[in-house]
């Protein structure tokens, strides 16, 4: 599938008709999550014949991007079941078979090494202080192959020495720079804020070098 | 929800210690048909865990599976069709999972497992 083709379709997909502030719940708009998974399929491999995890999923566009691109089984995870909602009438309209679950990713069990590859965007602890960084610990863990993240680029010092040393990540490299729009949903949201600097990193978990 | 995704969730309520595999109550299952993948089945195979998916499938109400499985039966077409729809085509559509410790119930509701915990779970 081309670039421009999955863009569209991810353009197409309906997002939060109420955001919940405290899941701070803005969509990856389709320029950045098309170029997120495109990537992640075209330089890496990390996608298709895959089992695809995606944290925090929302209304689904990253796993549905995922699932696009050819990934053989896709997980999507959220705790709120309103999102979950329209994430699976997202998936069901372009037939496309996502698996759903409503958890808090920060304490879903897990049995053995199945997921390759988790994607995700996950909620920049505006609300709850170090809240990606929380997501970046499991999804490591649960990852066999690769971790595609986004951070603001103001942490990414503290991102990559976290995810090397205290996370035990193999590798930790930022892709590229975006400009991401946080819609001006938020009241408390200053002008300032609307429009943050944001990474996109793929990460390597330590299981993967030991088992290659 | 597939059976491959049940064979990667355990129940992980504070104290238990083997919260895998969790038992599936049936109320609903629909099949959903997807094409073959023979490369994905035998990565896979090599991943799940047999007696988990087999139990699984016999409470899905298919038992096509064999008790025993080893990596030579993946020559065989006949039997990558039965993993590959044990596997991948069977949902479980409303139900419940169960914690195979504490019996508690998680439900699922239109394919959708609630894997949430209580405060006193967590
Ligand atoms: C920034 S949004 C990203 C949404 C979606 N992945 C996307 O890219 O459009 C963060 C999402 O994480 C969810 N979320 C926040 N905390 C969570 C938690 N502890 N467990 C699971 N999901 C959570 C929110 O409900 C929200 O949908």
């Amino acid at each position: 599938m081309k670039l421009k083709q999955l863009e569209g379709l991810l353009g197409g997909l309906q997002q939060f008709p109420q955001p919940k502030e405290e899941l701070e719940q803005y969509p990856t708009g389709p320029h950045i999550a098309s170029r997120m998974l495109f990537t992640a399929e075209n330089s890496f491999e990390d996608v298709s014949n895959k089992v695809v995890a995606d944290f925090g999923c929302g209304c689904g566009t990253l796993g549905v991007a995922a699932a696009l691109l050819g990934a053989e089984h896709v997980l999507s995870i959220d705790i709120d079941p309103e999102s979950l909602e329209i994430a699976s009438v997202n998936a069901e309209e372009l037939e496309l078979d996502i698996d759903f679950i409503r958890s808090n990713v920060l304490e879903l069990g897990w049995r053995g090494p199945i997921v390759d590859t988790v994607i995700m965007n996950p909620p920049f602890g505006t609300r709850k202080k170090g809240a990606d960084m929380d997501f970046l610990s499991v999804a490591l863990k649960v990852a066999s192959q690769a971790v595609y993240s986004l951070h603001k680029t103001s942490t990414r010092d503290h991102v990559k020495r976290t995810a090397l040393r205290s996370f035990n990540a193999s590798s930790a490299e930022v892709i590229c720079e975006l400009r991401f729009d946080v819609p001006k949903m938020y009241k408390f949201h200053k002008k300032k804020e609307v429009d943050i600097a944001v990474d996109l990193w793929r990460f390597v978990p330590a299981s993967h070098q030991r088992s290659t | 929800m597939r059976l491959l995704t049940h064979n990667m969730l355990s129940s992980n309520i504070k104290g238990v210690v083997n919260g895998f595999p969790l038992r599936i109550e049936v109320e609903k299952v629909v099949e959903k048909t997807v094409e073959m993948n023979g490369e994905f089945l035998k990565k896979m195979f090599e991943k799940v865990d047999w007696k988990a998916l087999i139990d699984a499938s016999r409470a899905m109400g298919y038992t096509e599976l064999p008790e025993e499985a080893d990596s030579s039966m993946l020559d065989s077409d006949e039997f990558l069709n039965r993993f590959h729809h044990a596997l991948l085509e069977i949902h479980l559509e409303e139900g419940a999972l169960v914690c195979p410790e504490t019996g508690r119930r998680f439900p699922v509701n239109k394919g959708i497992p609630n894997m949430l915990l209580h405060e006193d779970e967590v």
